[in-house]
């Protein structure tokens, strides 16, 4: 019998959707080992959080609360995190792919000698062994690893696991936060600066309509927003329109940056290099907008229109609205 | 002041899509592809040498950049490229860089900043063939140290006794102050204009990007020492954590049609995409 523990992601005091989709995981995986999975969640105060949690369907859902944990510290989440494991005796320990969890585990893994894996995608049971696929070289390989530690400690991608619809009520437990460890006396959290945006999250949005290079100037990543908006979708963009200032990192679409999986994906005025293509490939349909009919960006698109954006995104908009109405 | 850099070479990024599988799927080969160093730790050797010049772009440093990698001998070559950077010496420890995993990587650091006792070590967020972002953080909780990982802006001030870094995290950014020694991670806007701030060059900003070797910057690299080590010299435990198994090639997505007008891409979004 092996037990999977869930770390939640929680931001902007919501529960994000990714932690749903590591549920889904979760729960295969438990399925295959005969287990059952419990959550876990870290924050200041999380009363506005402990219901969402508990329709996650978990054997149990674990809340550490403290003052300083909203601040996700690495150097002080990962004692907390394995104090749960070692008291619940758990095999397996999961989280999205999120900037925390990719910061957290490893600091995790190597504090309890347990092999990790890394934005996995696909799950498997061969041998009595788990089996972990996860990409590699820009998405261009899967790697398929088992982990040879009795603890196993996994980020997934949450574009890959459908999001686990919630039912029931799991028991809540408030665990006795362990003291900080000596070595948050030499890092000090001095703010977080919110990338702000009023659409909506890029991970989880239904569309998504990235610039390039292309749009040459912030102001003219307008039209890009324009029509974001109209299709109630988020804002994405490439390394270069990023390092170019003319959209917050927060928003970078890649290998390096978000990994978005939407039904629809606007590609305009980018090439579509391998680092870009890697975080977007798994949308549904994919539509470029590149006036060089050369682009590799259509190679992995399903339409495309070879034309002057500054000419073609504006028409587009009035288009959409037609048919719309 | 000491900064370590690690630096792993990677077959070349920008053709990762030409690396190939054999034909029992149990290896990846990128025949024909040349050997870089990982951007991100390029990015690191830049990092380390903005921290340290006494001018932009001087390349003049307020102390030693030494660069360490693990990997056959061949990766040389990398390292010198790091050196004409400006980097002033080299390690290489000898080791097969398929069989390593991350936390293999994070030991054998950990072995040479027993040597070397810097005050700093600068790693990529992650390696752009293995793409796990793992070895840094790992680093951190072995020796002990703070950890401030994607930084895509790090200032010192003068007596460089502490950075603060801007961290690129999900939703925005997050600053942190780190007192030395510390483990710092890099994301990619360090290498923007920007990026670091030393508080002694002031003036005018950097370039975009990591810099290019200079003529005789690759010249004084070939008389810049480089040690030898092997994993066995340093007593690394070397068994696999994680064991990669196989090898598949992940479904291609193929190219669809080319549309005259805007009107036409609608009406196939409506009508045959079924998505607006
Ligand atoms: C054919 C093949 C087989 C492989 N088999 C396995 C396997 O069985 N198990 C497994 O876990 N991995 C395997 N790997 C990947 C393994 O070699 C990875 O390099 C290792 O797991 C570290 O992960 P990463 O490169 O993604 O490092 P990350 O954690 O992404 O690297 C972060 C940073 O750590 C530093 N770093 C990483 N590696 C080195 C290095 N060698 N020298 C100096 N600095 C370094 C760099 O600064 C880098 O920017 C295989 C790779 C290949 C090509
Ligand atoms: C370590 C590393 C990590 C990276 N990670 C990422 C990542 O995560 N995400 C990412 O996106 N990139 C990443 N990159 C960068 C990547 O390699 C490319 O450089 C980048 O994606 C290019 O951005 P772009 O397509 O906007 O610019 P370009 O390649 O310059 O393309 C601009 C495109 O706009 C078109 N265009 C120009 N004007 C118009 C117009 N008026 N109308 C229509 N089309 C027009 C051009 O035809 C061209 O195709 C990474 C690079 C490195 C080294």
């Amino acid at each position: 019998m092996g037990n999977v523990l869930i770390i939640a992601q929680i931001q902007d005091g919501e529960v994000k959707k990714a932690t749903n989709s590591t549920v889904t995981f979760a729960s295969e995986v438990a399925s295959h080992l005969g287990g059952a999975y419990s959550i876990l969640a870290l924050g200041d105060d999380l009363s506005g959080q402990s219901e969402a949690l508990a329709a996650l369907g978990a054997q149990k859902v674990f809340l550490a609360q403290a003052d300083g944990l909203d601040n996700a510290l690495a150097e002080r989440w990962a004692p907390i995190i394995e104090k749960v494991v070692v008291d619940g005796g758990f095999q397996v320990v999961v989280s999205p792919a999120s900037s925390t969890g990719k910061d957290v585990l490893p600091r995790l893994a190597a504090r309890l000698g347990a092999g990790m894996a890394s934005e996995v995608v696909q799950v498997a049971f061969n041998d009595g062994k788990l089996n972990y696929t996860r990409p590699m070289y820009a998405g261009n390989v899967n790697g398929t690893v088992v982990i040879d530690t009795p603890l196993e400690i996994i980020t997934i991608r949450p574009t890959e696991f459908e999001a686990f619809s919630s039912t029931g009520a799991s028991p809540v437990e408030k665990i006795d936060v362990p003291q900080a460890p000596e070595v948050l006396g030499k890092i000090e959290f001095l703010g977080f600066e919110k990338a702000e945006s009023t659409r909506p999250d890029l991970a989880e949005a239904g569309v998504v309509v990235s610039g390039g290079r292309g749009l040459k100037s912030g102001e003219n990543f307008k039209l890009i927003e324009d029509l974001a908006d109209l299709l109630g979708g988020a804002v994405g963009a490439t390394r270069a329109a990023v390092d170019a200032g003319y959209i917050h990192n927060d928003f970078q679409v890649g290998q390096t940056g978000k990994i978005v999986a939407p039904d629809l994906y606007f590609a305009v005025g980018l090439s579509g290099a391998l680092q870009h293509v890697a975080g977007m490939k798994s949308s549904k349909v994919i539509v470029a907008i590149n006036k060089d009919e050369e682009a590799p960006i259509f190679q992995v698109s399903d339409y495309g229109v070879v034309a002057d954006l500054f000419k073609a995104l504006p028409e587009l908009v009035e288009e959409i609205k037609k048919v719309a109405k | 002041m000491k900064i370590l850099v690690t630096m792993k070479r990677v077959a070349d990024p920008d053709n990762a899509n030409k690396v190939k599988i054999s034909g029992d799927g149990t290896q990846v080969t990128s025949e024909g592809l040349e050997w870089k160093p990982n951007p991100f730790d390029e990015y690191g050797v830049e990092a380390a040498m903005r921290i340290l010049e006494d001018g932009v772009g001087s390349g003049k440093l307020r102390g030693e950049v030494v660069v360490v990698t693990i990997g056959p001998e061949e990766v040389t070559q990398q390292i010198r490229q790091c050196l004409a950077m400006g980097a002033d010496r080299g390690i290489l420890v000898s080791g097969d860089d398929t069989k390593l995993d991350a936390m293999i990587v994070a030991r054998t650091m950990a072995k040479i900043v027993e040597k070397e006792q810097p005050d700093v070590v600068i790693m990529g967020k992650q390696a752009v063939d293995g793409d796990s972002n793992q070895a840094s953080q790992m680093l951190a909780e072995i020796l002990g140290w703070p950890q401030a990982t994607f930084a895509g802006h790090v200032e010192v001030p003068e007596d460089l006794s502490s950075a603060t870094v801007t961290r690129e995290v999900d939703g925005g950014a997050a600053k942190v102050k780190v007192a030395f020694p510390a483990v710092l991670s890099v994301d990619l806007r360090i290498v923007t204009p920007t990026g670091v701030t030393n508080n002694v060059a002031t003036g005018k900003d950097y370039q975009e990007g990591p810099r290019y070797a200079s003529l005789r910057g690759i010249m004084k690299a070939k008389k810049k020492p480089i040690d030898k080590l092997t994993l066995d010299d340093l007593g690394v435990d070397q068994t696999l954590q994680v064991r990669t198994v196989s090898f598949t090639q992940p479904a291609a997505r193929s190219a669809g049609v080319i549309l005259e007008t805007v009107q036409e891409l609608v009406q196939k979004l409506q009508d045959e995409a079924k998505v607006l």
